[in-house]
């Protein structure tokens, strides 16, 4: 058991710090490193469907993030190395959507709910307060009595 | 709450789980890993690429332009083209203008090898060692087979294998239409 523990731990931290070293890259400057390591985890690998390019082992992903390096190096912004991959690969391979009649749903859906919930809460309180009050006999008694004296007082 | 208010609010939930059931139905029917093209009706991107025969020879995108044709973009490595290779063969021998584009291939001798054993269907075939003009039409895997009109814009992309099915429901109709010049043309 126990040696089986060390191999699992020793296997990981192999995959780990090859992932660490898989993708080394020189920087001129300490932005132009931010800016990368942003971008490859903002830009979504359009073979896995569900990964970033800095997440994912496909060859594709490589490509795009050499391309990104590249880009960065040249001296592009965050904006034109996005545009150019939304030109080639759609709004998919970012994982920012950006504002349209298709992609609403997105903001809206949370302000619907929100808005039927305030809805629902409304109708049940005021169906509690809106429940009639029944009273026993005996009530209805006193409350006859004090009606009746309320009338000879005025 | 009159009665009819009452049955309506009761109705809500049904409401909603038809609307949730629709919605979810549809998902069940796509394929996600289908991505439409983010070229179509754009012009294909400028590029220069050796021949696969002769890398002497340098082919621009001029090559794609004249009249409709199909751009399959094929590797050795991919075995779904090795699939639709017999079908691409079969389209060839009926007069459909075929352009390869060979993308990152393991090597060259293995593509011309394939060519000379599988069969040529292509017209000509480009040789795209590093995938960057793949990169500018924005491939994603192989095969990918484009549909380009005789301006040279993309009308259409499908993802995967060309076959008999695929050939006479979706792009044997788009490929006349855009033979007979008729505008505009969609899948």
């Amino acid at each position: 058991m126990r040696s089986l523990m060390t191999l699992v731990f020793g296997l990981s931290f192999m995959l780990l710090s090859q992932h660490a070293t898989a993708d080394q890259r020189e920087f001129e400057t300490a932005a132009q490193q931010q800016l990368y390591y942003e971008l490859i985890n903002e830009l979504r690998c359009p073979k896995c469907q569900n990964q970033t390019i800095a997440d994912s082992d496909a060859p594709l992903a490589k490509d795009l993030r050499d391309r990104s390096y590249d880009m960065v190096m040249a001296g592009q912004s965050k904006q034109q190395v996005i545009d150019f991959m939304v030109a080639r690969y759609g709004d998919f391979v970012h994982y920012q959507p950006p504002m349209q009649w298709s992609t609403s749903i997105l903001w809206l859906a949370p302000l619907l709910a929100i808005g039927l919930g305030i809805v629902v809460i409304t109708f049940m309180v005021r169906s509690q307060k809106q429940q009639p009050v029944t009273l026993s006999a005996q009530e209805q008694a006193r409350l006859k009595q004090l009606q009746q004296g309320a009338d000879d007082d005025s | 709450m009159s009665k009819t208010t009452r049955l309506l609010v009761l109705f809500i939930p049904l409401a909603l789980f038809l609307g949730m059931t629709l919605f979810l139905l549809r998902g069940l029917f796509s394929d996600p890993t289908e991505l439409s093209s983010a070229l179509v009706g754009k012009p294909v991107p400028a590029f220069e690429l050796p021949d696969i025969y002769d890398t002497d020879t340098m082919h621009t995108e001029a090559v794609l332009q004249g009249q409709p044709m199909l751009l399959n973009v094929w590797a050795t490595w991919c075995p779904t083209c090795r699939a639709e290779h017999e079908y691409l063969n079969k389209l060839a021998a009926e007069g459909v203008p075929i352009v390869g584009l060979n993308y990152k291939d393991d090597s060259r001798e293995k593509a011309v090898n394939w060519l000379n054993t599988l069969g040529d269907p292509y017209q000509l075939n480009l040789y795209d060692e590093l995938g960057k003009v793949a990169l500018e039409f924005g491939v994603y895997g192989a095969p990918e087979t484009f549909i380009i009109d005789a301006q040279g814009r993309v009308v259409y992309r499908h993802v995967g294998d060309v076959n008999e099915r695929v050939w006479e429901a979706k792009l044997r109709p788009l490929f006349e239409c855009l033979q007979q010049g008729a505008q505009p043309c969609e899948v």
